[in-house]
């Protein structure tokens, strides 16, 4: 069963992040980057479904840029057999239009029966790329899965969207996308670091998966503008004397928002 | 057959299990009005699909499609994608809004794939410039604002629920039944589902005018209750900080945040909540934030508007009750 776990580096949130105001581009320098917490959540599910599964294989497949390696090898010393990083100074920037066409190639190339994903990144929130994958890979989609079950043949899950909760299952190769409720990533041990550094990395650029990020008969999207919204500022601040709520109150009624 | 106006703007509209338009319709049809034409694309069963179209009309649909492809209950995502196929090649829209919901990302991602019409996602408004429709972003929190547009050809916005408060005048609508061709690609089958039982009469999280959200200062479950006191006397949605949600005091999806829902309410009450960096980034452009907590320096100070220092369980009883009075 080859496993295919979808993850990538993300601005730290825990630290302030900041956005190029020329370019509209992250600014990687300014913030610590880190495993996005989701991937790494997916990545935990395949170990997990690894030990009942016939020959697993577990490949980490990112599209994000070349000083990335360093972190992306966290997922290999928690256990992934083998590393894809598509790195490429062309994709930079990519829409999510060809970061998918990008990522279906990479995934088609290295061969899959499930591919595992995230919901939602930390950073760019998009949320559409595993049904991307999956239109584009022609598999059956299942998205924000709160459990999952596999064999060998189909992948069974529970679905949580705004409107209710659905039992929903696929014929492998699916593409499935997982939601926080599923336990955090293993911490790598000495023994993970240590084998990590055995195990394989391709790096691969678009050209190696046939795809032209600057073809001109493809829409893109692309940015117009960007501007730093004017930071908030504090308003009053009382220190409770014993009437705070009716103070507080009385500023809810005077603003209408009480 | 009909001719679709030129500045025509398909709108994917979600419906309740019963078959009303669901709570994010009139948001995209205001925010579709504003910028062209507003053609309604309705993917449902047979049942109340005419009640359902004339809903969409009060909500400013002026044209309404109603489509029942195939396998549309029992398949995930492609019967609703194939149904935006047919319609966005029957109309020629300027643009597709859908709304950003686990749902209407699904749909997005798989038509955007398939068309490779360009994909923009989780805007909070549109606009339109002379090359045509422009998707506004709001990223990191709000802390920057980000316009993007296609290259060429329309654009596939997903739009986030709750952001556009502009509403479409009603109208009563041209609706025509759309033919669905099924694209046979392989999907994944529902095996059953439960609609989400609303159990309290609060307003959704999602999209509420008004929220009030505890963390770690409330101490435990029980006290908790505050939060829903002060909710209930406001008429105010209950939200927590990740501190809240980890302790078990409520569930996941009360969550607000980075990694959870943003809300941009006109009035966000934060109870015992200190203001962390990711909390901050899914309430920050609320028009009005009141802050209580006990420690002075907690960061929440930095962005409230009414800041109370003190001991929230002395403050947030007299302000329910103060409250309470007022209304009697």
């Amino acid at each position: 069963m080859k496993i295919v776990v979808l993850m990538k580096e993300v601005p730290d949130t825990y630290g302030e992040r900041k956005l190029n105001l020329e370019t509209g581009l992250a600014e990687r320098s300014d913030s610590e980057a880190v495993l996005d917490e989701i991937g790494e959540r997916a990545l935990e599910l395949a170990l997990s479904l690894a030990g009942s599964l016939d020959s697993p294989e577990i490949t980490v497949v990112s599209m994000t840029p070349e000083s990335a390696t360093t972190t992306l090898r966290k997922a290999l010393a928690m256990g992934a057999d083998k590393l894809v990083h598509i790195a490429d100074e062309k994709l930079v920037g990519a829409d999510l239009g060809l970061t998918a066409e990008v990522l279906a190639a990479a995934i088609r190339r290295t061969g899959f029966d499930l591919v595992i994903a995230g919901n939602l990144s930390t950073d760019g929130q998009g949320g559409v790329i595993p049904a991307m994958l999956a239109e584009l890979l022609g598999v059956p989609h299942a998205s924000s899965l709160t459990s999952v079950e596999v064999s060998a043949e189909r992948v069974h899950g529970t679905r949580e969207t705004d409107g209710g909760i659905m039992e929903v299952a696929a014929a492998l190769p699916a593409v499935i996308s997982i939601t926080e409720r599923f336990p955090a990533g293993r911490f790598p041990n000495f023994k993970g670091i240590m084998a990590a550094k055995k195990k394989p990395v391709e790096k691969l650029t678009a050209a190696d998966l046939e795809v032209d990020p600057e073809a001109l008969d493809v829409p893109r999207s692309i940015m117009l503008a960007v501007s730093e919204r004017p930071a908030r500022s504090a308003g009053m601040k009382i220190v409770d004397e014993g009437d705070a709520g009716e103070k507080l109150a009385e500023f809810l009624i005077q603003n209408r928002l009480a | 057959m009909t001719t679709f106006p030129e500045d025509s703007i398909l709108v994917l509209l979600e419906t309740t299990p019963s078959g009303t338009p669901a709570r994010s319709a009139a948001g995209l049809l205001g925010a579709a009005a504003e910028v062209g034409t507003p053609v309604a694309l309705i993917v449902a069963g047979p049942d109340g699909a005419a009640d359902t179209a004339a809903a969409a009309g009060d909500l400013g649909a002026a044209y309404v499609l109603t489509a029942q492809p195939e396998s549309v209950s029992s398949l995930l995502a492609v019967p609703t994608v194939d149904a935006l196929a047919a319609a966005a090649g029957l109309v020629r829209p300027d643009a597709i809004l859908i709304s950003n919901s686990v749902d209407g990302r699904d749909a997005a991602g798989r038509f955007a794939a398939r068309t490779r019409f360009a994909l923009a996602v989780d805007a909070v408004g549109v606009g339109r410039d002379p090359e045509g429709i422009v998707a506004h972003h709001s990223v990191y929190g709000g802390a920057y604002s980000v316009d993007c547009a296609p290259t060429f050809g329309a654009p596939v916005i997903t739009l986030r629920e709750g952001a556009v408060d502009s509403r479409a005048e009603a109208r009563t609508p041209q609706i025509e039944s759309l033919d669905v061709p099924s694209s046979g690609i392989a999907a994944a089958s529902i095996e059953s589902f439960e609609a989400r039982t609303v159990t309290s009469t609060r307003p959704e999280l999602r999209g509420a005018v008004k929220v009030v959200a505890g963390g770690r200062g409330l101490t435990s479950q029980e006290q908790f209750a505050l939060v829903d006191q002060l909710a209930d006397v406001l008429g105010a949605a209950v939200g927590a900080s990740r501190a809240a949600v980890d302790a078990g005091w409520v569930p996941n999806n009360y969550q607000i945040g980075q990694t959870g829902i943003s809300v941009s309410p006109q009035l966000y009450v934060a109870i015992g909540v200190s203001g962390a960096i990711q909390h901050r980034a899914g309430m920050q452009t609320a028009k009005t934030i009141v802050a209580i907590n006990k420690d002075p320096d907690a960061p929440i100070f930095e962005i409230a508007d009414f800041g109370v220092v003190g001991d929230l369980f002395q403050v947030v009883p007299q302000l329910i009750n103060s409250l309470s009075a007022r209304k009697e």
